[in-house]
């Protein structure tokens, strides 16, 4: 089987790699490009632990081909911060203790940019009803509930500034 | 020790957290050694087969392939069961649940592996392995696997109990019985019995991260493994038996845990990556898929319970018995005597009969999930304590307060409670604004149970080493599956009278640091914490001897307190820590501090929770409106981290309750084995889960504190059974309590 040359945008960066057609980006970040973040939980679209952002879009990375991000940009949680600091909901998951185990926290980290980046100013249902699909089995969701208006808040008010 | 803390209660940052918000955290399958190789495993299509042929060649011609094992590579493992991370263990029964040999008794029991360049180049590899199966009957419920015409998992497995061992073979691995006081007496005694069966589905601990191991069995014979496990040194132990292979050369370095829940006690493919190494002469990383987590991996059991329950009038128990048949999936262990510890242990009952059955089942081996064994016996007991309440016209709270265990209750198990809060979560209930506010609208309801979990104790190991610039590091020996080496380090600045972020936690692996239990039990704080502090005193010990020889006066007279060394009657012999710290190298060597300990004297925990739902009379779909969780957790180190150890427990017991459960079919084929059939709660699933901690100091901790873990798991199902009766009107007698499931119920399907 014939690799193919992919050219995207990974983080802010035009990136080039070689994958087979049948590779998920989620083994490419993984596999190839060592941006082991993005976490695989069930390779199947159900728990949101490979979610990454296609185009600003947030994406299951295990459902997404390779091959298919050839001219688009993916962020990943490896690109969530840069070298002046944590980005707000970062800082916001470790204030509030929004996670335990950390297995599902970059997923549920890119979803939750994925709604603020839509809607900043959510309420509390619609924070569950967008995270609906990353499963978290140590926190009970509270904590990462409370983190997620916390950032919310915050980023308002820097917006405001 | 000082009763005014500076750490200790405090909230601050787990040091986890920077890594593990920007992707940085390495867990077992982000580890990637020069030269790996992908490992697969082959495992059973069929609930129960003997396999006649096994024949690897094909697959072991596939150019890619490195490696193939199958049963034939391990040696034969001795007949022997020992304590291995939270329970016992048969290595011959582990040896033959890590790789076949001539009977696969599950869907999902590994066979064969294969290790190669690439995991697709694997996967190819395992559909060359050619097997020929003999497909025998199989059974997957749990009554009709002790029938007396059940096919039979283990044709040489008797029966034991007190009577001994019984004469025929049978699925039925052990019968435990405990009577206490004379319980038909107690029985006549009642006014009011209510009697009751349930049942409750195989469940999965759901741990996002599947289990993954990378070992290396390099040229000088030294095994490496990095694995996500809850104990390094059980996984050490397991693969040092099953391969006979000297401990000091098997290291076992435990990576972060995506996530555990007592699933990760056990090791089931370390030494096969191991074995698949050796003969590949590189690295070699295994990881699970979803399916074969759920269908490979230890769920907990599912059960039958049968309860009996009599009260007087006044409300006052006479007498309880119940019949527990637990689950232990392929081979003998499940967790039914914590089931039968826990049933009534909030309770001081006067006479009763608990019977416990670990029946075989042709379902992967049994592993712990958080209480294991509790929260269907707590679901069993407090459906029937709610029904009672209601009969005899009582507040269930005041009903539960009435009979409420103390320090001293016996159980009818025959242990005996030690220093506990049943009433205290009890009284809190009480007063709490979610309990005093009347819950109002159609279709709603509001239920309580109370649950309990004895904890654990146990061996535990760290080294605190002094650094020059004022600065400790502390090698642990525990695993950290819970935010652990926060609170850990917290009981080490709180004794070194340090800030907190100059004490720095490690997890160390098994050639670093002191054998160490699995994190299990709700211990690690408790009896970890314990080591930490006796590594603390041991440093400070040595420093005060120090400062001695450098003042020139007898260690008896210098003092510490709050990070500084002083004597009373010269005001130039005193010395900050970091001060002192500096001088070491310079005036004697390094200082380092062991604790070693067998933490004993634990605390058990009670829940008492509240859950307000609303029931759909339509669909059966039950909303919860509210739900408060309420605990006895001693002196809480780090209160942030109990309260989120109390939401994430309770909202696995939420799941279990009305969601979570394998389904099979006859032929013992999984019909749910993905995270969409198998469904696990979501954040719209549930409201906020406030967390009501009951803080009165253990006398048997220095810091006051009692294992929080595992007890918020228990009450749950009880609490939303009862609630749902009183939105419904039906008692709910089975788990998961599916829209389904109570519309029947409610007699509307």
């Amino acid at each position: 089987m014939e690799k193919h040359k992919v050219r995207a945008t990974i983080n802010g960066r035009q990136t080039e790699f070689l994958c087979y057609p049948h590779q998920s980006l989620l083994e490419c970040l993984r596999d190839i490009l060592g941006l082991t973040g993005a976490k695989e939980g069930c390779n199947d679209g159900n728990c949101g632990a490979c979610s990454v952002l296609l185009d600003g879009r947030l994406v299951n990375s295990c459902l997404v081909l390779g091959v298919e991000v050839d001219g688009h940009s993916v962020t990943t949680i490896e690109g969530l911060a840069d070298w002046r600091g944590l980005h707000p909901l970062q800082e916001a998951f470790i204030r509030e203790d929004a996670l335990q185990c950390g297995y599902c926290t970059p997923g549920m980290l890119m979803a939750a940019k994925a709604l603020l980046d839509r809607t900043p100013n959510p309420n509390e249902q619609e924070i569950r009803t967008w995270l609906a699909g990353n499963l978290c089995r140590c926190t009970g969701y509270d904590k990462i509930v409370r983190a997620v208006h916390a950032a919310a808040a915050q980023m308002q008010e820097e917006n405001n500034l | 020790m000082s009763e005014q803390y500076t750490v200790i209660g405090t909230r601050p940052p787990r040091v986890d957290a920077p890594a593990k918000v920007t992707g940085q955290a390495v867990f077992a399958t982000d580890v990637v050694l020069p030269g790996m190789l992908h490992g697969k495993i082959l495992r059973s299509p069929h609930a129960h087969a003997r396999i006649r042929r096994l024949d690897t060649r094909r697959a072991e011609a596939l150019p890619g392939v490195r490696a193939v094992v199958t049963a034939q590579d391990l040696p034969a493992a001795r007949d022997i069961t020992r304590r291995l991370g939270e329970g016992a263990i048969n290595f011959k029964f582990m040896c033959d649940n890590t790789l076949a040999s001539d009977k696969v008794l599950y869907v999902g029991h590994a066979v064969a592996a294969v290790a190669a360049d690439e995991p697709h180049i694997a996967e190819q590899a395992l559909d060359l392995i050619e097997v020929e199966y003999e497909p025998l009957p199989a059974v997957v419920d749990i009554l009709q696997a002790i029938a007396a015409e059940a096919p039979l998992l283990h044709p040489t497995l008797h029966t034991r109990s007190l009577a001994g061992v019984s004469e025929r073979p049978s699925n039925l691995a052990a019968h435990y019985q405990a009577i206490k006081g004379n319980p038909a007496q107690g029985f006549a005694q009642a006014d009011v019995i209510v009697e009751r069966e349930f049942r409750t589905q195989t469940v999965h601990q759901g741990y996002l991260e599947p289990h993954a191991s990378v070992a290396f069995w390099g040229p000088d014979g030294i095994i490496t493994i990095y694995t996500c496990t809850q104990g390094a040194f059980a996984v050490r132990d397991a693969v040092a038996e099953l391969l006979q292979y000297p401990q000091a050369k098997i290291v076992v370095i435990p990576t972060e845990v995506g996530g555990a829940f007592g699933g990760k006690n056990t090791s089931y493919f370390d030494v096969v990556a191991a074995l698949l190494s050796r003969q590949a002469g590189r690295p070699v990383r295994i990881v699970m898929s979803r399916a074969e987590v759920l269908q490979a991996t230890g769920p907990s059991s599912g059960t039958v319970i049968r309860v009996k329950v009599g009260a007087t009038c006044d409300g006052r128990l006479t007498a309880a018995q119940a019949e527990l048949y637990y689950e232990a999936g392929a081979y003998p262990g499940s967790p039914v005597g914590s089931g039968m510890h826990v049933m009534f242990a909030p309770y001081d009952i006067p006479n009763g009969q608990l019977d416990g059955y670990d029946v075989l089942v042709n379902k992967p081996r049994i592993s712990s999930y958080r209480a294991p064994g509790a929260t269907p016996a707590c679901f069993a007991a407090e459906a029937v304590m709610d029904e009672l309440a209601e009969k005899l016209g009582l507040d269930p709270l005041e009903f539960r307060l009435r009979n409420c265990a103390r320090e001293g209750t016996r159980n009818i198990d025959g242990s005996t409670h030690g220093h506990i809060g049943a009433r205290q979560v009890i009284e809190a209930a009480q007063k709490h604004p979610h309990y005093t506010t009347p819950l109002e609208g159609a279709n709603r309801g509001r239920g309580v149970a109370i649950g309990y979990w004895g904890n654990w104790g146990s061996i535990s190991s760290c080294t605190i080493g002094v650094n020059a610039d004022g600065t400790v590091n502390l090698l642990l020996g525990s695993v950290d599956v819970s935010g652990t080496r926060t609170s850990l380090a917290m009981q080490a600045a709180e004794v070194l009278g340090l800030p907190l972020d100059k004490v720095h936690p490690t997890v160390g692996n098994t050639a670093q640091v002191g054998y160490t239990e699995v994190s299990a039990g709700s211990r690690t704080t408790f009896a970890t914490g314990q080591a930490v502090i006796r590594a603390a005193q041991a440093v400070i010990e040595q420093m005060r001897a120090r400062a001695a020889d450098l003042w020139n006066v007898p260690v008896e007279e210098v003092d510490f307190e709050r990070g500084v060394f002083y004597t009373g009657h010269d005001d130039r012999q005193t010395m900050s820590f970091a001060d002192l710290a500096a001088q070491l190298n310079q005036t004697g060597g390094p200082i380092t501090g062991v604790g070693n300990l067998d933490a004993q004297n634990w605390g058990a925990g009670f829940g008492l929770h509240i859950a307000d739902v609303e029931v759909d009379p339509e669909t059966g779909q039950v909303n919860i409106l509210r739900y408060t969780a309420i605990q006895d957790v001693g002196r809480a180190i780090h209160p942030t981290e109990v309260e989120g150890q109390i939401q994430g427990g309770a909202v696995q017991g939420i799941g279990w309750a009305l969601w979570e459960g394998y389904r099979y079919d006859a032929n013992g084929q999984m019909l749910n084995p993905t995270l969409l059939d198998y469904k696990m709660p979501t954040a719209l699933d549930l409201p906020p889960i406030e967390a009501v901690l009951v803080q009165e100091t253990y006398p048997h901790h220095p810091f006051g504190l009692r294992g929080v873990g595992e007890t918020p798991i228990v009450p749950p199902p009880g609490a939303l059974a009862n609630a749902i009766y009183r939105a419904t009107g039906a008692r709910m007698s089975e788990l998961p309590m599916t829209p389904e499931y109570i519309l029947r119920q409610m007699k509307v399907l």
